[in-house]
């Protein structure tokens, strides 16, 4: 239960961090940011990184900014910043309502909203949220910096597209426009554990009618996304019953749910309809 | 085996200086090398809260911290809640209220709920019960030690 020995690495920069992990990524280096993963995983022996990257002191990577309609959150941006809204829009209403979902609080007051991306657990609620928002994630190494959809970012379980000497510095999410309803639900056995499986709604009405409806599913499958095609049912209708039913059936149809000891994947898939629905219910009646 | 590190840790406005491998915990080196054996490690994954600290202010879990990243920081332990040997009024609100019967949880709880309180000494039930789910207790089932809390903050805020 004692983590195996390890380079400790304390970089003050990015360009210090990711010249690090550029010379150790080979040798197993991985970046510690709030640790509240990578420690117990340590601990348990499941992962012996030969060098940590202790990102935790980079300059500026702590900052949360608005820039160009995103919201930028930086490399270090605990949880618990979310707790009251960073922005006075529906994201900051967004994120503070799904942040009370992750762990516990003191777990939220050193986990950060980009080491949970770039951990890419099933059940992480920011991913479910990066997936269906459409997030930016900015890769930097010292080969330079590249911007990654979060549609081409996620790539199964705890599996992202980031190469292994580049350090996510940074998510961009958009500020959604006033107007946009939201509502997020998940389902676990008790407070704070891994959900079974979430859903993140938001549309507008415009005119009676649903437009830009997002929904995305997280904990179901191994990746979260948008489901198009529940959306699809969305737009364009009247909110209430009938298109929330129809969205609901069209996200539960469209799973391919991971199955465990504890949870067939017809399981998975009944809460994934029940979660949408309840879920647009909830955007509706904000 | 990798190197030793020397570093100031500051315990309860105390500084100690050890000397540490970088794979060790804040836990452990609080307890091992700076002796301060009140905070307790449980599970050691930052699952049940034992090990509950401090940091500038707010709750950890010091078992998924390394010691090396704790240098500079003010960390504060359950050793650190009595001033001048009075407890403090959530420590006696905790034997008050029989919210602790072993009391391996209770120094975790102790600077879980302190960390809250001194944040937000307005916290509404729903949100003090969320945060303190955050811990595990055996013994009481929860509910002497929502009770606790709830009566110390009520103390707290009369001496304000």
């Amino acid at each position: 239960m004692k983590p195996a020995p390890f380079q400790y690495h304390a970089p003050k920069t990015v360009a210090d961090a990711v010249a690090l992990l550029a010379a150790h990524a080979g040798d197993d280096g991985r970046i510690l940011a709030g640790g509240q993963s990578l420690v117990p995983t340590m601990a348990f022996r499941l992962a012996r990184p030969a060098h940590l990257i202790d990102i935790n002191n980079v300059e500026g990577l702590d900052c949360i900014a608005e820039a160009g309609g995103r919201l930028c959150i930086g490399a270090t941006v605990r949880h618990a910043a979310f707790h009251k809204p960073v922005t006075a829009g529906p994201l900051g209403a967004l994120l503070s309502a799904v942040v009370r979902h992750i762990a516990h609080y003191p777990i939220r007051q050193r986990g950060t909203f980009c080491g949970s991306l770039a951990h890419a657990d099933p059940a992480s609620e920011w991913c479910c949220v990066a997936a269906a928002l459409d997030a930016e994630l900015v890769a930097r190494s010292a080969r330079g910096e590249r911007v990654i959809q979060a549609a081409a970012f996620f790539d199964g379980a705890m599996t992202t597209t980031l190469a292994e000497d580049e350090l996510l510095a940074e998510a961009r999410l958009p500020l959604l426009p006033e107007g946009t309803k939201f509502g997020f639900q998940e389902f676990s056995r008790r407070a704070g554990d891994f959900a079974i499986a979430m859903a993140l709604v938001a549309f507008r009405v415009e005119g009676g009618r649903i437009a830009d409806a997002r929904i995305g599913i997280g904990g179901a499958e191994p990746a979260a996304r948008r489901i198009a095609k529940a959306e699809a049912a969305l737009d364009g209708a009247a909110p209430g019953k009938d298109a929330f039913a129809a969205a609901a059936d069209a996200a539960a149809a469209a799973m391919d749910p991971m199955e465990d000891v504890n949870t067939s994947a017809g399981y998975r898939r009944d809460l994934v309809r029940t979660l949408v629905r309840r879920a647009l219910e909830d955007a509706a009646a904000a | 085996m990798t190197e030793k590190t020397d570093i100031t840790l500051t315990v309860n406005g105390r500084d100690f200086a050890v000397t540490v491998e970088p794979r060790r915990t804040l836990a452990d080196t609080i307890r091992d090398d700076c002796g301060q054996t009140g905070t307790h490690i449980g599970c050691e994954h930052g699952v049940c809260g034992a090990c509950t600290v401090l940091l500038d202010g707010e709750p950890v879990r010091s078992c998924l911290m390394f010691a090396v990243q704790a240098e500079g920081r003010e960390i504060r332990t359950v050793e650190g809640l009595a001033a001048d040997g009075a407890l403090s009024p959530l420590q006696q609100a905790f034997i008050d209220n029989h919210a602790l019967q072993c009391g391996f949880c209770t120094p975790g709880f102790l600077m879980l709920a302190t960390g809250v309180l001194e944040r937000d000494p307005d916290i509404g039930e729903d949100e003090l019960r969320e945060v303190l789910s955050s811990n595990l207790c055996r013994c009481t089932g929860y509910q002497n030690i929502v009770k606790a809390v709830k009566s110390a903050a009520a103390t707290m805020k009369a001496g304000r």
